[in-house]
């Protein structure tokens, strides 16, 4: 049975097994600047040993792999991922707006009942080593709190690592994510070997491994200050994460489905890190700019749309969405179903698609009742 | 690695693309790794396309004054902004700032600052992106065919 998406639950007696489920607060998070943006406490801890702390205000992106903390919100000194040499090993991670730099540190990670043993994490920050410039010329690094609008990143998506192949292979095909560091400024992108790369840490679950259930209440329009929701790990693993009724739309090799609007197919993917349903342009929506909230939308009235989104394997389901004045909204409104935005040529279902669904990450190669991964349902 | 693509800092006007004339396109084919797969004239405009051995597709749009009005790219990675942004990078890096500061998008960037437009989309392994300065696009031709 899926819990109700109206009334999310984290009640470990509802399940047999291993507690699986976290509560997930939409709100402004730890520095009060997030917008539709999703958080989860995360405990870690020194590998083995009980040296552990609870950060909360970590956001939930279905968008990327790795756990990844801003170095501030860290107390614990986690050890050092080190090469085969000795050097650090450092990251750089190129996310769409801006890049996230630091070393790659080991670290027990624990939600609920779940734990993943020793895995790479990454901590976000250039207090050790200074940021090459191979680094800073694919985007702006993304440092603090405030830039990342949480103390930290949970990439749960579809995949394991978060390169894969491409970081384990020397010369000019490498996308250059990972460094050694000999000291605190000689950083040299190096091969990491994907075993040793920051990982999914539900990959790494002993059980309740094959993807996530997020589950958020639907959000009237207008928004709302905050939201309570429930992050589930499993797919069919527990009485608690069943498909039920929801339908498997699988992906692509770039990991997108398709969006048909107004007879056009796009390619489309869900993404809990995007913070509005960000899809098409101006000409093509006849939504215009916000004056204030650059980058969204802001018609003068509330505008419904309906778009089909379309899976690998064939599958489709009609998505009803509205698109609304945010600039017009309570500033101090986190939580917002009309949030919407550009995105040239492409849809990228945001947080706002989650409100109201129980929506389903499965990772590649990992069996479920649905198929194996990679997937969405919903 | 020598194999890589290194920090070594050039002078600006070497490697800027953006604003650049076409013959910087060579210096980023050279400084990307890229193969050039296509140049494409479109009348008013011609578009330079090269594949880096990464996997991502890059697209240099130049007018008839041969300076680059736009740029897009698509594939797994990131390129390297800087020198596909050239003398706009740091008008691209005060964008994004500001995004950040205000109620801004998050997971994509959306900027338009009046002389520089960016558009960035998709999530890791899918990336595609969008630049171009308004003022050097060709008279009659549309930013909508920098994509």
């Amino acid at each position: 049975m899926i819990a109700q998406a109206s009334s999310p639950q984290c009640d470990s007696s509802s399940t047999s097994g291993t507690n699986n489920m976290v509560p997930i607060v939409v709100n402004g998070g730890p520095v009060n600047n997030g917008f539709n943006e999703a958080f989860v406490s995360v405990t870690v801890c020194v590998p083995s040993t009980s040296t552990c702390q609870t950060i909360d205000g970590i956001v939930v992106d279905t968008g990327s792999e790795g756990l990844r903390i801003a170095s501030s919100a860290l107390r614990i000194a986690l050890p050092q991922q080190n090469t085969g040499t000795g050097a650090a090993v450092v990251q750089c991670l190129p996310f769409l707006d801006g890049v996230t730099w630091g070393p790659v540190m080991t670290a027990d990670v624990k939600m609920a009942g779940e734990q993943a043993n020793a895995i790479p994490v990454q901590v976000i920050g250039a207090d050790r080593f200074a940021v090459p410039s191979s680094c800073s010329s694919q985007g702006t690094p993304e440092e603090t709190p405030t830039d990342l609008a949480g103390n930290g990143i949970l990439g749960i998506g579809q995949f394991d690592t978060d390169c894969g192949l491409g970081c384990t292979i020397p010369g000019a095909s490498n996308p250059g994510l990972y460094y050694a560091c000999s000291n605190a400024s000689t950083c040299q992108i190096t091969t990491q070997p994907e075993a040793n790369q920051v990982v999914n840490p539900v990959a790494r679950f002993a059980s309740d491994n094959n993807g996530v259930v997020i589950q958020l209440p639907a959000v009237a329009v207008g928004g709302l200050p905050s939201l309570t929701g429930a992050l589930i790990f499993g797919i069919g693993t527990q009485s608690n994460n069943g498909l039920g009724s929801a339908r498997v739309f699988t992906v692509d090799a770039s990991g997108n489905m398709r969006t048909t609007f107004n007879n056009q197919s796009y390619p489309a993917f869900i993404d809990s890190g995007s913070n509005g349903i960000f899809f098409l342009d101006t000409p093509a929506t006849g939504l215009p700019p916000c004056p204030i909230s650059g980058g969204f939308y802001c018609p003068p009235t509330l505008r419904q749309f309906s778009a089909t989104t379309v899976g690998n394997n064939g599958a489709s389901a009609v998505v009803s969405f509205n698109a609304g004045n945010i600039d017009a909204i309570n500033a101090t409104f986190a939580v917002v179903s009309e949030a919407t935005g550009s995105n040239p040529g492409a849809f990228d279902w945001g947080l706002p698609f989650f409100y109201g669904r129980a929506v389903y990450t499965a990772i590649a190669g990992r069996s479920t009742p649905g198929g194996i991964g990679p997937y969405w349902a919903y | 690695m020598a194999v890589f693509v290194s920090g070594v800092s050039l002078p600006a006007t070497l490697f800027a693309s953006l604003g650049g004339t076409v013959s910087t396109v060579e210096s980023d084919r050279v400084r990307m790794k890229s193969a050039l797969v296509g140049i494409d004239q479109r009348g008013a405009y011609t578009v330079h396309s090269l594949q880096a051995p990464t996997g991502t597709t890059i697209r240099e749009y130049y007018g008839p004054n041969g300076l680059v009005f736009g740029v897009s790219w698509q594939g797994p990675w990131q390129p390297d902004l800087r020198q596909l942004f050239g003398d706009y990078f740091d008008r691209y890096q005060a964008g994004v700032q500001r995004a950040r500061r205000a109620r801004g998008p998050r997971g994509r960037v959306a900027i338009d600052d009046g002389t520089l437009v960016v558009k960035i989309g998709g999530h890791q392994r899918a990336i595609a992106g969008v630049a171009y300065v308004p003022q050097l696009i060709p008279a009659g031709v549309d930013p909508g065919v920098v994509k």
